[in-house]
């Protein structure tokens, strides 16, 4: 599609394919080889077998993923439209404001995290401050998917961003000046245009939060144990790397079919063909 | 415990000897510390865990900088299991580590560490004989004792009205949703096998599952398995009850005063830190003279101070600058409970505790709901995408 | 009509930014606290800010954190806008599909399966080339350009497909190299999605524990893995000092910057007038 391509513009991605095919795929390798292997060493499909006790661990994780995205995508969307109308040094600016809160450090962020929806916390101290019953939000599942969504919409609105704002402002105006309403605009003009962004955020979040396993055991109580927890006891409780491995195995499965799913919806064959130009 | 006894009237006794018999004890190290400047040392220990000069206490690392001109690059871990972890991968070479008993056996097994060199270190002439020839170094050639306690119940009196004695009452449905457990499953089962009255070292998987029962019956009632959120939970009265070690229980009553601890009459897991060489150590001779500086009673007194734990130390039991000395929770009068160390458990076994510590984790989580959502979802994308192929067509037929 | 909806947006933005900084307030609230509680309040004081300055470690620590975040986030935004003009360019569809599925691998591992996993990778090169103890900031600073790769790569290819592929081609038709119609037409067009990637991976590098854990040696370590370590004991109220200088520092800065730019802005409009 692109004639004035020349040899050396599509060899540009070598030098992050070898990166990648040293420092990713031979890791993978090694994951693959221990998911494969027992302790001895010996050809195994044990370890995979065993991953049937976890079945519902998978699905939870999957399900809070998906949750967590759909939340964040849906509050991402307006925001990132704000900042892209904005003029362009408040721009920068707010895609700044939007990233700082993730400069600080995870860990104490969670914990204030713990002290606002705590039974105690602030949240329940002001409800009861001013006459209303008190909430039980911590350790709950609506708790490690806010703690998810808080942790990951810098990734879902950055990406929508950035694509929102090289958006030819003259395809809005046309599409008014046709008749178009607002719901027109958006469906029509908006949301096509945007979709590579949109498809971009939802990797950026969907996936590190599957695997995510710090979030569920300090926000989400007894009941919430995520595949990243049990993967990460096998690993460091039992130095158990056949186990640990095989459950990350399925799950890079898993998460593999989502993204392909998802990668045929986006349409990503019409966006090749110029569906931006239509 | 027999043996915190004895210790005790042990420091009594020095504490009344004449401070020049303790300074002759104090031996030089033979260990030629002029050859050793400029070198590096690698320290690797647990966070929070010497005494670094905050809050006025003294900078032990800079001290010996100071002193000896060897350079400590410090570096910390927040478990064994994490240190283990590193210590196995052989891509970092260490020179000091402070593990606790039953990573020391394990380590030792392997042939992890190195012997220590004990004509470096003559200030080990300070460690109480109790501490001598404990289960995972029978013979003293590898580790030296750096700190010590025990796992208690740490409870809200504002919250709980009874006296307390018992581990029995965290399975007590009164303080449902008020109670917390370790997130971690070896402290956590130790607690089940003493309410169970079962050797926490068994080797017998029927016991762990009875545990694990036990275990399972109690999580309807724990709000979360925690580590040191407990600080911030206890004294803000999120829970009303705790299993924690003795000496972080100080750092908490001084935050909020109605906090008690007790040791449950069942009995309780003891255990000691010590500190050790790893192989590898690319530096040995400046571990062995760091260790020997650990020891020195002014040294050891700073980092009991500041750690808070129980010190293995005599001339810190008889030093006038030790805060916690005589403290009733590190160093009770009487032990009239059992107590044991963990012990290095077999493979088999470590990897069936993990496994029904992850059943336990994931027992009672309602899926039913969860199994129905992500089937709708992937219904509805089929319906999404057949009415999507079909529209194509349609347009492509159009065309 | 329109107005009404600004302002709705507005309000919009508005409640998103008080939920990302609800949190952030709250660490800035308790690092005046009096006492070492990160929970309650006892009475206001300085005295974490005080400790702060005597704490070396963690100073030290803070430092190394900045150097591999910069470090990394430079260099994995450069290797990734790079790749992600290649991968744009491929033509073969399977090709372009594999490739993006090996990017997105650093992400979909857990981290402690990435960071163990490449721990291994790293001694086991090393043993192959006879040395022990290889691990050190140089093999955290490859974990790190690592797991932040895709992020670029996921920001800037979205750009790369807003472009007219016929700009960078009418640019070599007037006469423009290659490479000069990349700096000249492409590179400004996807300026955007370069900036936010390397925003991403600096995040991402200053907050990672699990991976840097693994991967780092016996010296040089991290904020993050100084402050998961105290996770036994207790998390120490100066690391909440430490972000609340941290983030106002920024937010000074970004002020400053922003404010620059409006005055400059003005004396060349000025200027024209």
């Amino acid at each position: 599609m692109k004639k004035g391509t020349s040899l050396g513009a599509r060899l540009l991605a070598a030098p992050h394919l070898v990166w990648s095919a040293i420092f990713v795929v031979v890791p993978l390798l090694v994951v693959a080889f221990y998911a494969f292997t027992d302790s001895s060493g010996a050809f195994t499909f044990n370890n995979i077998k065993e991953i049937n006790n976890y079945a519902g661990t998978f699905a939870l994780s999957i399900w809070l993923g998906l949750i967590a995205t759909a939340i964040c995508l849906v509050l991402a969307y307006p925001l990132a439209y704000f900042i892209s109308q904005s003029k362009f040094n408040v721009q920068q600016t707010m895609i700044t404001l939007v990233m700082l809160p993730m400069w600080m450090n995870f860990l104490l962020r969670t914990y204030s995290w713990m002290t606002i929806l705590e039974n105690n916390g602030l949240i329940n101290t002001f409800l009861t401050w001013i006459g209303l019953q008190p909430l039980h939000m911590i350790n709950t599942r609506g708790a490690v998917v806010l703690g998810m969504v808080y942790d990951f919409i810098p990734y879902m609105i950055l990406p929508i961003y950035s694509v929102m704002v090289k958006l030819d402002h003259s395809l809005v105006e046309a599409c008014q000046d046709l008749g178009g309403n607002r719901i027109d605009v958006f469906r029509r003009v908006l949301l096509p245009n945007s979709v590579p962004g949109v498809v971009s955020g939802i990797t950026m979040v969907f996936v590190p939060s599957v695997s995510t396993f710090y979030i569920s055991q300090k926000l989400g109580g007894t009941s919430t144990a995520l595949i990243g927890d049990v993967i990460e006891s096998k690993f460091m409780t039992s130095n158990n790397y056949h186990g640990g491995a095989a459950l990350s195995l399925v799950l890079m499965v898993l998460i593999l079919i989502c993204m392909a799913v998802m990668n045929r919806f986006s349409g990503e064959d019409d966006l090749e063909n110029g569906r931006l130009t239509v | 415990m027999k043996k915190i006894f004895a210790f005790l009237s042990a420091f009594m006794l020095f504490a009344f000897m004449p401070a020049s018999v303790l300074a002759a004890s104090a031996a030089e190290t033979s260990v030629d510390p002029e050859s050793l400047r400029g070198t590096t040392l690698y320290v690797y220990n647990w966070g929070e865990y010497i005494s670094d000069g905050s809050e006025g206490s003294l900078d032990v690392n800079k001290e010996f900088e100071n002193r000896y001109g060897i350079k400590v690059e410090y570096t910390n871990y927040a478990s064994n299991e994490d240190m283990y972890a590193k210590l196995l991968g052989g891509g970092a070479n260490y020179d000091v580590i402070i593990p606790s008993d039953y990573m020391i056996e394990r380590l030792i097994k392997e042939d992890l560490l190195e012997k220590l060199d004990f004509s470096n270190i003559p200030n080990y002439s300070y460690i109480p004989e109790e501490y001598k020839d404990l289960f995972f170094d029978p013979a003293n050639e590898y580790s030296i004792p750096y700190t010590f306690g025990m796992v208690g119940l740490i409870y809200n009196t504002a919250m709980v009205d009874e006296e307390i004695d018992s581990w029995d009452v965290m399975w007590d449905e009164k303080y449902s949703g008020q109670i917390l457990n370790f997130n971690n499953p070896r402290d956590a089962f130790g607690i089940a096998q003493y309410y169970l009255d079962i050797d926490i070292n068994t080797e017998n998987v029927e016991d762990w599952q009875r545990a694990a029962e036990k275990l399972k019956e109690q999580k309807p009632l724990i709000q979360s398995y925690v580590m040191d959120e407990i600080f911030n939970k206890m004294e803000n009265g999120e829970a009303a009850i705790a299993p924690y070690y003795a000496g972080d229980f100080l750092t908490m009553a001084d935050n909020n005063e109605d906090l008690a601890f007790v040791y449950p009459k069942e009995g309780t897991n003891v255990f000691v830190d010590s500190m050790c060489i790893p192989k590898g150590a690319q530096n040995k001779a400046a571990a062995e003279l760091y260790i020997n500086f650990m020891l020195e009673t002014d040294i050891a007194t700073a980092n009991a101070n500041f750690i808070c734990y129980g010190c293995p130390h005599t001339g810190v039991q008889a030093s006038d600058d030790y805060d916690l000395k005589g403290e009733e929770v590190l160093y009770p009068a009487s032990v009239d409970f059992k107590t044991e160390y963990f012990h290095n458990l077999s493979p088999e076994t470590l990897s069936l505790m993990t496994n029904l510590w992850d059943e336990l984790k994931i027992d009672g989580a309602n899926n039913t709901a969860v199994y129905i959502a992500l089937v709708a979802v992937v219904v509805v994308v089929i319906v999404i995408a057949v009415v999507s192929i079909i529209r194509k067509k349609r347009r492509e037929n159009d065309n | 009509m329109k107005q009404k909806r600004s302002v709705l947006l507005k309000i919009y933005a508005a409640l998103i930014f008080i939920f990302l900084y609800a949190p952030i307030l709250v660490l800035v609230v308790f690092s005046f606290n009096s006492s070492n509680s990160t929970a309650q309040m006892s009475g206001l004081s300085l005295k974490w800010y005080s400790e702060l300055a005597h704490d070396s470690a963690t100073l030290q620590a803070f430092k190394n954190t900045m150097i591999l975040a910069v470090l990394s986030a430079v260099i994995s935004g450069v290797l990734g806008t790079v790749s992600a003009v290649g991968i744009d360019n491929m033509k073969h569809k399977w090709l372009k599909n594999a490739t993006r599925g090996i990017t997105n691998i650093p992400m979909m591992n857990p981290d402690i399966v990435t960071g163990i996993s490449m721990m291994l990778l790293f001694v086991f090169a090393g043993r192959m080339l006879g040395k022990t103890g290889v691990l050190g900031f140089s093999t955290m600073l490859i974990a790190h350009i690592t797991f932040c790769l895709p992020y670029v790569i996921l920001s800037v290819l979205p750009k790369l497909r807003q472009i007219d592929p016929n700009l960078s081609e009418a640019a070599q038709d007037l006469g423009c190299t290659p490479l000069q119609s990349f700096f000249k037409v492409v590179l400004p067009a996807i300026l955007p999605g370069v900036i936010t990637g390397i925003m991403m991976a600096f995040t991402l590098s200053l907050d990672d524990f699990v991976i840097s854990y693994f991967v780092s040696g016996p010296a040089a370590q991290t904020l993050p893995i100084r402050i998961f370590s105290m996770t036994k004991k207790r998390v120490t109220p100066d690391m909440y000092a430490l972000s609340t200088i941290m983030f106002f520092a920024i937010l000074v800065l970004m002020l400053l910057i922003n404010y620059a730019q409006v005055r400059g802005e003005k004396k060349t409009a000025a200027k024209k007038a």
